[in-house]
């Protein structure tokens, strides 16, 4: 499997620092793409280049050069991660060209991608070797190193644990109260909230789980599919032994209803709350009835 | 979207999959012509966006005009699990040898499609036994796959080769559609040696509605959705008086679940997007205010990035035009918090820093 840590942080130098790996941005001149690239370069993300068609040769904010294509922002700069802010119907194209041009880490940040398109990008990622995280995600970010998402800095700290979750403002609620109870984060993955997701549940627990500097893990999930059910029998099946808390959003939703994420809907018991709690008592991983309670669960677990 | 069975049954004809004569409309004058051209004996069937409808009586036989005026409206008024009728279908009945079960289904975890055909159909997915399953990638089933399900749920002949044709036009529907699950259940073989699709289920990706402007006319949304969805939110309309707005849609349904918890009932699940500002709010209490059963409103944002200041302006606006009067239990984290409790200090919005106390306060409001 592809190394997520080695793509986003490498090896550590002589002076016990991480690499700060390059980055592009797709879609760097839009409104949101924009305002989104001043926070990460804000952050501290090593922004190399952006794209978009039509603007090749400007440059953002004076100092990050912006091409036509990928395959030339990827040719001047070296970079293997990109994260693109185009429009969902775009986005097909956005990303296969980020795929055909070596990257090896794309985040994918649009809402409403259709299904099919999005498995179509998946059937190329597997094909290059490469990850992708989402879409309608809100990326992911090592504290205090680097951050490749719409997530806002503030909730994060640096610390042992790995939250993954479905959604993201749910991340940032849990990721400061873990931070307020002095568990900072080792990495957050947003899978985010659509029917089918780059990277699964099951594919972010492997990235991060031989991690030596992990000490627990929090997973946040979500109504629909049965991405925390399959989690949960891995756990079981692997015999992971660090802490492991969980929550799930969406106990009180009516059925066959969407709610909000094209991905959050249960179909009879297919996607039910039950259905994940009920697996992750199986796994002997605690479910918090509300996000304030997942730090709480966590100190729990780790003094036990 | 999830289409109703008659819009299913009208995908399925188009595709030229079977299904029993049936005439759909939306009122009694309609409804008479449609029973004249019909001819009793016929099933009269609610419509409605849920499942477990035959067992709440919205499937209901029909013999005589008598018998039409005074089912039919029953039918037309009745809701079953909140869910209101959205139209009738008259269908004559069938005359049924066996029911089968067949879907195209897009498994998640897996990310490809799965057929699941079964012998034993007409309960719901969950309780249907002897499953076969195969998975298919994007969709595409092609001749010897559909044959191998075929001949494993056990048909033979013509039936084999009617069931060949039949779920290689659903996989046809499947794949041109977009959908996430295409069901015949159930899937009938009649005294005559036919296959029938005897009721239909489609959702297709509402992600792709705009490569299908051709299925726009099935959507069945209430006008409060409309005006949502033009403003890029997400709403889901219930029955309760407490109306729930937050930002994130897993944020939203974890208030959601928290006011539940606390013998509170929701009345919407208002997802105003990632980001907040005061426009937003200002717009989703606009919403709100065209719903009369809701006595209080609490709002929930987590404004990482967002200033809470800029969302108080919005109540304040709220009050000040007039456009609400009910009282806003607030939860607003982010950058200025201090400043908007100022802010909100003489109107009817209480900010509280925990949702459980908003929560609280919500739920004492709305059950005086």
């Amino acid at each position: 499997m592809t190394d997520i840590y080695e793509i986003l942080r490498g090896q550590k130098d002589a002076d016990g620092n991480y690499q700060k790996k390059k980055v592009i941005v797709q879609g760097i001149t839009g409104k949101y793409g924009s305002a989104h690239a001043k926070l990460m370069l804000d952050y501290g993300t090593n922004i190399v280049a952006g794209v978009t068609p039509g603007k090749g040769g400007q440059t953002f904010e004076d100092k990050v050069p912006i091409y036509e294509s990928v395959k030339e922002a990827v040719e001047a700069t070296g970079a293997e991660i990109s994260i693109v802010f185009v429009p969902a119907k775009f986005f097909l194209g956005a990303a296969k060209d980020a795929l055909e041009s070596g990257i090896k880490l794309l985040v994918a940040i649009p809402e409403h991608v259709p299904i099919r398109d999005t498995m179509e990008v998946i059937e190329l990622a597997k094909e290059k070797n490469a990850i992708m995280i989402g879409p309608n995600t809100p990326g992911v970010i090592i504290p205090g190193l680097i951050k490749v998402g719409i997530m806002p800095a503030t909730p994060f700290s640096t610390g042992k644990v790995a939250v993954l979750s479905k959604s993201g403002t749910l991340l940032y609620e849990i990721s400061n109260n873990l931070t307020s109870a002095g568990f900072g984060q080792n990495i957050t993955i947003g899978i985010g909230g659509d029917p089918v997701n780059g990277t699964r549940m099951i594919d972010a627990f492997d990235m991060v789980k031989d991690d030596p500097e992990l000490d627990a893990m929090v997973v946040v999930g979500e109504i629909g599919g049965d991405s925390e059910e399959i989690l949960a029998q891995h756990i079981i099946d692997t015999g992971f032994s660090k802490p492991i808390v969980g929550y799930i959003a969406g106990r009180q939703a009516p059925k066959e209803k969407r709610m909000g994420h094209a991905g959050a809907i249960v179909m009879g018991n297919y996607g039910s709350a039950e259905s994940k709690i009920s697996m992750f008592a199986k796994a002997n991983i605690p479910v918090a009835k509300r996000p304030g309670e997942v730090a709480v669960l966590l100190a729990g677990k780790m003094n036990s | 979207m999830r289409l109703l069975e008659y819009q299913a049954k009208e995908l399925f004809k188009e595709f030229g999959i079977k299904t029993p004569r049936s005439i759909s409309s939306k009122d009694i004058e309609k409804g008479r012509k449609d029973a004249k051209e019909l001819g009793y004996p016929f099933v009269i069937k609610v419509q409605v966006p849920v499942g477990g409808r035959g067992k709440a009586g919205g499937i209901q036989k029909c013999n005589s005009d008598d018998e039409f005026e005074l089912k039919y409206p029953q039918l037309l008024n009745m809701s079953i699990k909140g869910e209101k009728t959205r139209a009738i279908l008259l269908e004559k009945m069938a005359d049924i040898e066996k029911e089968l079960y067949l879907s195209l289904f897009l498994n998640r975890s897996k990310r490809c499609y799965t057929i699941i055909a079964s012998s034993e159909g007409g309960v719901e997915i969950e309780s249907v036994r002897n499953q076969t399953i195969r998975e298919v990638g994007l969709g595409d089933v092609d001749a010897q796959t559909a044959k191998e399900v075929a001949k494993e749920i056990g048909l033979r002949d013509s039936q084999e080769e009617q069931f060949v044709d039949m779920l290689q036009r659903l996989s046809k529907l499947t794949i041109e559609k977009e959908a996430e699950l295409a069901e015949i259940n159930p899937l009938a073989i009649l005294k005559d040696g036919t296959l029938i699709a005897l009721d239909g289920k489609v959702m297709t990706d509402d992600s792709s509605n705009f490569r299908h402007d051709e299925l726009q006319k099935y959507q069945e949304k209430s006008e409060l959705e409309e005006q949502a969805e033009k403003s890029g939110f997400s709403l889901v309309e219930l029955e309760g008086n407490i109306a729930v707005i937050g930002n994130g849609a897993g944020l939203v349904m974890s208030t959601f679940d928290l006011v539940s918890d606390n013998g509170g009932k929701p009345a919407t699940f208002l997802d105003v997007g990632g980001g907040a500002t005061t426009e937003t709010v200002y717009e989703a209490l606009t919403l709100i205010s065209k719903m009369k059963r809701v006595k209080g409103i609490l709002v929930n944002l987590y404004g990482g990035i967002v200033k809470t200041t800029t969302v108080a302006e919005a109540f304040i606006q709220a009050y000040d035009n007039k456009l609400i009067d009910i009282p806003v239990f607030a939860r607003l984290m982010g950058t200025e918090s201090e400043k908007a409790k100022e802010m909100l200090k003489d109107t009817k919005t209480k900010m509280f820093d925990s949702i459980e106390d908003a929560i609280n306060g919500v739920v004492m409001e709305a059950n005086k």
